[in-house]
């Protein structure tokens, strides 16, 4: 066996600390100007930050879940849990020229090299795309483990990774809270999260674990990481040249907010509380 | 007679636009031979050559490189994730947390100068003042420890260290050995060449005594740069800079100062009591202290500038928050009265006015221009506005800006030390007028 070659998938989102009013006039003003766009990522209005430098729009860094990704792929390394090492770590990311910005993050805290499939600035790309996109990657780059983020806390899909387990036919683990390998250079064993506790399933690879939340602390990148990273290669590359097109399958009706919620009410005791439910008809 | 007017005109004009567009005046070398001028804040030390920008197309003073803003996005996110938690704890018990330390040297944020041979970052000077800003933002305490090691202690080792020291301790400042800068005395603060402690040489070296005070990071650090006077009769001329370590014989820490604000950062009183010192621990030349201090100090001030903009911008969003979210009354968000609203315009202009006076300060230093002038003024008004937007945050906030909770009160009381470490604000009025009294008097 020879030494894994990690790809990690990661997206451009609006920051999660971003506050929410700036989120909701983003979402409300890309209503009106894209009326079939279900989230709010892609074009924003241009807006000042408390911090006079981030102006001409909202924050954006890593999804959160793609840092914990990037987190287990180094940390596979450093602490050789693989048998043979680990050779390569290659970032991925489809999404506007800004998204470079993440890719050098996702360098200085680790990745070996990053690879860019450039769209327009408000483009929205399905997952299935994706999925193919990164079939591509793998077949390209040899890639023997994809470790994604469960999904990205924008449109919060959760889809990715599973299409592309299933467009490569390689066994799947989702919401990793661990991940460990067999002495052999082969099993996989994977804790996911799931309703009321974990699960513990053993596969071999090549796999697709997507990370959940507990997988780990992502690191803060360094200073002289963040310099080294300046000197790792971003590749660029078109989805013509991958063969995958990113047309859209899917066609958004209507996007609404939900209701407000109605304020609850009071019973004094059990009694109470048992003839209220008849009353709504819940008993 | 008209025609002696007609040869003098050209010479009058000139003078004329001279004096009325002074902004276009060039850093020329106007300021050499000035290096002996006595305030220790108003000599121009030009290391750097300065470096052709003429062709450069401006970009606003807010613009960071790309490597800037990474750096301010790691650094943000690691100052309230990490150091936020800890800030009250610390401030309470006047003491800095080891694990803090310990971080700030794995993040790379005590080497940031220093160049990747020796394990630093290898930054350049503008992505320190950035550290410091978005440190000061969390824990004005923990931006001057930062501060003080890498605009001081590391630059001056860089500068002006022998081979052997830079090879020695270089790699040490940037992972594990805080710095300190030993120049203030009980005698000497703003006459800084006034000071005291003696140094006298031995067969093997130095021997220092004496006594330095109000010394910052005294109680972290393990490598401290001392200023001393090698020969008082020849005045500042004397006074030349020296490594000591700690633990080294008849050095010891007399007293830790309680203070008003910055109590996390250890500030102290040190005693030297015939502390020898081998002969390689002479940073520099013998008798030239008197220039690295004034050099040091003039840098060192834009990094005070951006611990009080920090500052200033923590304070600001800690308040504005709240004002906008939380605290009702009258049945309106409190942010929402127009009264509130002008005054949190105008601290916001305050802030941007100061923030581009510390950037600013930065980028001519970085140019290799005449900066000392812009530090001044940036150092000036930076502690001006950290401590009057700290001080009505802390008003907007009401009760809850008056308690020892969150970081309203605390911002208030460190935003003191700005008007007074690293050159006091009189001092700084001082150069200012110095400097300009040389620019518009035409005698």
């Amino acid at each position: 066996m020879s030494a894994l070659r990690i790809l990690v998938p990661v997206k451009r989102v609006i920051d999660y600390a971003a506050s929410s009013s700036s989120i909701a006039l983003i979402s409300h003003s890309k209503r009106k100007q894209q009326s079939n766009t279900p989230c709010f990522t892609g074009q924003t209005p241009r807006q000042q930050s408390p911090n006079g430098r981030r102006n001409g729009g909202v924050k954006h860094s890593m999804n959160p879940f793609d840092e914990l990704s990037i987190e287990e792929s180094v940390r596979i390394r450093e602490k050789k849990s693989y048998p043979h090492g680990v050779s390569d770590i290659i970032a991925f990311t489809c999404g506007p020229p800004k998204s470079a910005d993440i890719l050098r993050t996702a360098m200085a805290m680790g990745a070996d090299r990053s690879i860019h499939v450039e769209t327009k600035d408000g483009d929205e790309i399905e997952p299935l795309s994706v999925a193919k996109l990164l079939r591509a990657v793998v077949d390209k780059e040899k890639v023997d483990l994809v470790v994604l983020g469960k999904q990205s806390i924008d449109d919060d899909a959760g889809q990715t990774g599973q299409m592309l387990a299933g467009l490569l036919g390689w066994a799947q683990a989702t919401q990793a809270s661990k991940v460990s390998f067999e002495g052999d250079g082969k099993g996989v064993v994977v804790e996911k999260e799931v309703d009321g506790g974990s699960e513990t399933t053993r596969s071999n690879l090549p796999m697709v674990v997507t990370a959940d939340l507990r997988l780990n602390e992502p690191r803060y990148a360094s200073l002289p990481n963040i310099m080294k990273a300046k000197k790792k290669k971003i590749e660029k590359i078109t989805a013509e040249e991958l063969g995958v097109d990113l047309g859209k399958r899917l066609k958004t009706l209507k996007v609404i907010e939900p209701p407000p919620r109605q304020g609850g009410g009071k019973v004094e005791d059990v009694d109470g509380m048992i003839s209220k439910l008849k009353e709504l008809g819940a008993i | 007679m008209a025609s002696i007017i007609k040869t003098l005109r050209p010479a009058v004009q000139r003078a004329t636009t001279y004096t009325a567009r002074p902004a276009l005046r060039t850093a020329g070398a106007r300021r050499i031979g000035q290096q002996h001028a006595r305030p220790l804040s108003s000599t121009a030390q030009r290391r750097n050559e300065a470096v052709d920008i003429s062709e450069i197309p401006p970009t606003p003073i807010t613009h960071l490189s790309e490597i800037e803003t990474a750096m301010a996005d790691s650094v943000s996110k690691f100052a309230s994730d990490i150091i936020g938690p800890k800030v009250r704890e610390m401030d309470e018990n006047e003491a800095m947390d080891p694990t803090v330390v310990e971080q700030l040297f794995e993040q790379g944020l005590m080497g940031v100068e220093i160049p990747e041979e020796y394990g630093g970052a290898g930054m350049n000077f503008t992505a320190a003042i950035v550290g410091i800003e978005e440190l000061a933002r969390v824990d004005p305490s923990v931006s001057v420890m930062v501060d003080v090691h890498n605009t001081l202690v590391n630059t001056a080792v860089l500068r002006y260290g022998s081979a052997e020291l830079k090879k020695k301790w270089l790699p040490r400042l940037a992972t594990d050995t805080v710095g300190s800068f030993c120049l203030s005395e009980p005698i000497s603060g703003s006459d800084a060449f006034a000071l005291a402690t003696k140094a006298t040489k031995t067969d093997s070296g130095y021997k220092i005594s004496g006594g330095k005070m109000w010394i910052t990071n005294s109680v972290e650090a393990n490598f401290f740069i001392v200023f001393a006077n090698l020969d008082h009769s020849k005045g500042y001329k004397g006074i030349t800079a020296f490594v000591v370590e700690k633990g080294t014989k008849g050095f010891s820490i007399a007293k830790k100062e309680k203070k008003l604000g910055i109590k996390a950062s250890s500030t102290c009183v040190l005693n030297f009591d015939d502390v020898e010192i081998p002969k390689g621990n002479l940073l520099g030349e013998e008798g030239q202290g008197y220039k690295y201090a004034i050099a040091l100090l003039n840098e060192g001030r834009i990094g005070i500038a951006a611990q009080m903009t920090g500052l200033a911008l923590g304070a600001f969003e800690n308040a504005a928050k709240y004002v906008w979210n939380d605290r009702k009354q009258f049945g309106q968000l409190v942010g929402d009265f127009q009264g509130m609203q002008h005054q949190i315009a105008q601290s916001y202009t305050e802030i941007a006015a100061a923030r581009a006076l510390v950037y600013n300060a930065a980028r001519k230093k970085e140019a290799g221009e005449d900066f000392v002038q812009d530090a001044a003024m940036a150092k000036l008004y930076a502690s001006q506005v950290a401590g009057r937007v700290s001080g009505l945050a802390i008003e907007w906030m009401g009760g809850m800006g008056f308690v020892r909770e969150g970081i309203a009160e605390k911002m208030w009381r460190d935003s003191k030390i700005g008007a007074i470490y690293e050159g006091t604000s009189n001092i700084q009025l001082t150069t200012i007028a110095k400097l300009l009294k040389k620019q518009y008097s035409t005698s």
